[in-house]
């Protein structure tokens, strides 16, 4: 393993495969358990330095790192110094006067945790950058999908909806493409990055064509914060030819499982009675984000790199 | 060029055999016989065997096979505790994947718990060991059975079950090797 989790690209096939393996180890030794603890990475400090709203990613490292028995300092953008414009590189060195050893990053710039990387002396794990990388989604999808499909390679996932701004999607297609999964991107001309045909997947812009052969298929937020203008009609016109309602749900063959990476737009790209289905692996992808982000920080800081 | 490196290895003679296949299933036979004697009719019930990965699960699974035929009842219970996430050796020989923990269903409240394990060296390893159980739950007695004590403990730690008493020099290396995984039953100084 490399110091730093920068990008999916950054694992090859085995690296990606120990860090699913080692999860699974993990959720094996804690399940059933009361005291859902671990000692190993006792008096290490791991600090969450998030420039950008977040939910689940935040509480899910905040509380693996906890799990694992680190000192986790969180910090946010707001009601920091950054709101009186320190820049992002005096706050790296500010932490890292203060001995983090790792420092998980979110922030709305592409690439902010790689400038990151290169000035501090931890481990600096991407936690979301701009409309880039998102890692740890990616690990925790590929996790969800091998453990309800009992596979990954050669595993048909489709996604679905807003590959554009999806820092998500770009993560899930290099990684599914590393660990042998193909991988189909289906989205609205307009919501398709350029240089997409470069990208290990197959691009369709007609969800119903592709729904009868999709084994996973995992429908991304169209991410409104991040449109300037408009890339569809009407909300109405997107949901009709791209969300997932309960008809198009049934044209999937009996084993496909539903994603998101959440939070969700119901009634959007998703319908709610879909999301709630026994299909949708939606709060199942939170559970194992957990178990995930412990491999990483364990297989990141467990042992001394010097 | 790995495989030929390896074939070069195992062509050397290597060490001395302390145990061989039979003398190892001899050993295993009379820690099963002891573990029944000692825990008696009312706590065989509720014994349980962990073995710790690597080679410790294979032989708490010996040893409860063996254990139900000499005392002719239903199977033990048996698992496995990896205990890679509690060493504390961790930031010095850094990371190593994790193994397999299963514990059986019943769980080990109140129980009464061997661990298993291949070689008895510092007793870092049951120190490990018994961090990590105590986080499962609290056993009535905890006991360990090892294949060979070879001395050379660095924490107040004994094995209630020895197979063989080994006296060694540091420079020197156990190695034990079962069927289940390196294809063979052998215990060799070297």
């Amino acid at each position: 393993m490399r110091r730093h989790l920068l990008s999916a690209a950054d694992l090859d096939r085995a690296d990606a495969t120990l860090i699913l393996d080692t999860a699974k180890q993990i959720d094996a030794a804690l399940a059933g358990r009361e005291v859902k603890k671990l000692p190993t990475l006792r008096g290490r400090t791991v600090v969450n330095l998030f420039f950008e709203d977040s939910t689940r990613t935040r509480i899910s490292f905040e509380l693996a790192a906890k799990r694992l028995s680190a000192d986790v300092i969180n910090f946010a953008a707001k009601g920091s110094s950054v709101s009186k414009g320190e820049s992002l590189k005096d706050t790296a060195l500010t932490l890292e006067a203060m001995g983090a050893d790792a420092i998980v990053c979110r922030h709305s710039a592409s690439g902010a945790p790689h400038r990151l990387a290169g000035w501090v002396r931890g481990s600096v794990i991407n936690a979301g950058d701009g409309t880039h990388e998102h890692p740890t989604q990616a690990l925790l999808d590929a996790f969800t999908i091998r453990r309800r499909l009992g596979r990954l390679d050669g595993v048909r996932v489709t996604i679905v909806g807003d590959v554009l701004h999806s820092r998500v999607a770009r993560s899930n297609v290099v990684l599914l493409d590393t660990l042998g999964a193909q991988v189909t991107l289906v989205a609205p001309p307009t919501l398709l990055p350029v240089g997409v045909e470069s990208w290990p997947a197959e691009v369709s812009y007609d969800l119903d064509a592709v729904l009868a052969k999709a084994e996973v298929v995992m429908m991304l937020r169209v991410q409104q914060e991040r449109m300037s203008a408009s890339y569809f009609p009407s909300v109405r016109e997107y949901s009709r030819r791209y969300g997932l309602d309960a008809r198009r749900m049934a044209a999937l063959p009996d084993e496909a499982i539903v994603m998101h990476p959440g939070p969700m737009n119901r009634g959007m790209e998703i319908a709610a009675e879909v999301a709630d289905s026994v299909r949708s692996t939606i709060v199942e992808q939170v559970s194992n984000g957990l178990s995930v982000r412990m491999a990483v920080l364990y297989l990141l800081l467990g042992g001394d790199s010097e | 060029m790995r495989a030929a490196q390896n074939a070069a290895v195992s062509a050397v003679p290597i060490g001395r055999i302390i145990l061989d296949s039979a003398a190892i299933s001899r050993v295993i036979d009379r820690i099963a016989h002891e573990i029944i004697e000692r825990a008696g009719d009312d706590r065989l019930p509720e014994l349980t065997l962990l073995g710790i990965p690597t080679r410790g699960a294979p032989l708490a699974q010996r040893l409860a096979a063996r254990i139900a035929v000499f005392a002719a009842r239903d199977p033990v219970p048996v698992g496995t505790v990896d205990i890679t996430l509690y060493r504390d050796d961790l930031r010095s020989r850094g990371v190593r994947p994790l193994s397999a923990t299963s514990i059986p269903g019943g769980g080990i409240e109140g129980g009464h718990v061997v661990l298993v394990d291949d070689v008895l060296y510092s007793g870092r390893t049951v120190r490990a060991a018994l961090d990590a159980l105590r986080e499962v739950g609290r056993p009535r007695v905890v006991q360990l059975a090892v294949l060979v004590d070879r001395g050379h403990r660095e924490l107040p730690i004994r094995a209630d079950y020895v197979g063989k008493n080994l006296p060694t020099s540091a420079l020197e290396q156990v190695r034990v090797r079962l069927t289940e995984t390196d294809g063979i039953d052998e215990v060799i100084l070297r």
